[in-house]
């Protein structure tokens, strides 16, 4: 199965937890969305997508190469305004205006949703031109957390996922932003073509819904639907 | 039709590569000399620190040079206390991480040009009473005008076609650190797969002409 790559804390536990309750093995690897799309067309051997977006589950859905009528929403992210020093980001985002930064890590909006996310918070914030010198843009968010971690970036738009622990920051300092900031981050996981008939895929995805797996994500800093 | 994103990603790139072989013709014509006329235990060391980038994954090269570019690294110190800031998101730290990149590639080719000259032009030389300075820029250089072909295609090549390196450090920022290769990289992973095609087909030709360039104009270069 493929996952992104902001889910890669949760699943890994979620991979252990399946594997004792059902006796299947999931196999995942992580990267960009748009990455596993371009490779499935392509028939990678992928049975699972857990997207970071809705959109391309809808896609593949689309053009035959997800199961129709198997997809869900996993989970809805949620963005950090994260530095990895302590004391640095207040728990108000008012660092932005600050503006006593060099540079301000957000993953490509064009390539990762949660990109897409922190981009409509600065706009609504009204500080998307005024930042735009210090933006430094990460390929993912996985990237983008690797530039705010080294300190290279002062601060970035990380996903909770990475850096929190039921609903807390774990290290550094960073601002919970409010969801009403941006649109959802609906995360979406749908079954391949591919993976149409193996019982392990329908089971993966029950246990995905399943109240112990949502427990699991909750923690790991998603809502859920 | 390629986009202005496009041009200028091509434009940067090309002002990267040109930087970068500049430099690494300065560095490299004495490290390939050392190398190719040392007798000392160094030799052993040195040119497998030369050679390294060859066969590290980008990923390490991009991982460490982050690190030690960084605010807490120690090159990050100490271009803090220069003043000049630090230079990970920086077309400067661009080169650098480059100049380590492609240095093998340029470095070989040079030590291989100068090891072939032998000893005898340059004991000709000596006794024509030429300092040895004076041998290296008058006898070597010229002697070794093939080998400095090659280092320049492929050092100007090689850089052109980086990519892991530039993704780590650079942080994809138009106009200063968006180079050709992770313009493509975008424009695939953003699923627009037309524009990819212009570049990357763009990037095949231009590799295959820089080394049917080589090929032709320097028959000796595939040996040496």
């Amino acid at each position: 199965m493929a996952a992104a790559s902001n889910f890669a804390a949760p699943m890994k536990r979620l991979a252990a937890d399946f594997e004792t309750a059902t006796g299947h093995r999931a196999a995942f690897s992580l990267g960009a969305t748009g990455k596993f799309y371009a490779q499935i067309r392509n028939g990678a051997p992928f049975e699972v997508l857990l997207a970071a977006d809705d959109e391309t589950p809808a896609r593949l859905e689309r053009e035959g190469l997800a199961v129709a009528g198997s997809r869900f929403v996993y989970a809805t992210g949620r963005l950090v305004l994260w530095s990895a020093k302590p004391g640095w980001v207040d728990d108000r985002g008012e660092v932005l205006r600050g503006g006593r930064f060099e540079h301000l890590a957000v993953a490509s909006p064009k390539l990762a949703p949660y990109g897409a996310a922190a981009e409509q918070v600065l706009t609504r914030l009204g500080l998307r031109s005024t930042l735009q010198s210090k933006l430094v843009w990460g390929e993912n968010i996985a990237q983008t957390y690797q530039f705010v971690h080294s300190g290279a970036a002062e601060l970035g738009f990380v996903a909770l996922s990475q850096v929190g622990e039921e609903g807390r920051i774990r290290s550094g300092s960073g601002w919970i932003v409010p969801a009403q900031l941006h649109r959802p981050i609906r995360q979406e996981a749908a079954a391949l073509t591919r993976g149409r008939d193996n019982p392990a895929v329908e089971a993966l995805l029950r246990f995905l819904r399943s109240d112990v797996a949502r427990g699991v994500i909750r923690s790991h800093g998603y809502d859920l639907e | 039709m390629p986009e202005a994103s496009d041009l200028a990603a091509v434009w940067l790139t090309l002002r990267l590569a040109t930087v970068t072989t500049l430099i690494l013709l300065l560095i490299g014509a004495p490290i390939g000399w050392w190398l190719a006329r040392t007798r000392s235990a160094w030799k052993g060391p040195v040119g497998a620190l030369v050679a390294l980038p060859i066969v590290l994954p980008p990923t390490v090269l991009g991982f460490y040079l982050l690190l030690l570019l960084g605010p807490e690294g120690p090159v990050g110190r100490f271009t803090q206390s220069l003043g000049l800031g630090l230079l990970p998101f920086t077309f400067g730290g661009l080169v650098i991480a480059s100049v380590i990149y492609s240095l093998p590639f340029v470095v070989q080719p040079l030590q291989n040009a100068f090891e072939a000259i032998g000893e005898r032009p340059l004991e000709v030389a000596a006794t024509l009473r030429a300092s040895p300075l004076d041998a290296f820029f008058t006898v070597a250089l010229p002697l070794a005008k093939p080998g400095l072909l090659t280092a320049s295609v492929l050092g100007f090549a090689h850089t052109v076609g980086e990519f892991g390196v530039v993704l780590m450090i650079g942080g994809n920022i138009p106009g200063q650190t968006r180079v050709a290769s992770v313009q493509i990289y975008d424009r695939v992973e953003a699923m627009e797969y037309a524009q990819a095609h212009g570049l990357a087909a763009g990037m095949v030709i231009f590799s295959f002409v820089a080394l049917l360039l080589l090929y032709t104009l320097n028959p000796s270069g595939r040996r040496r």
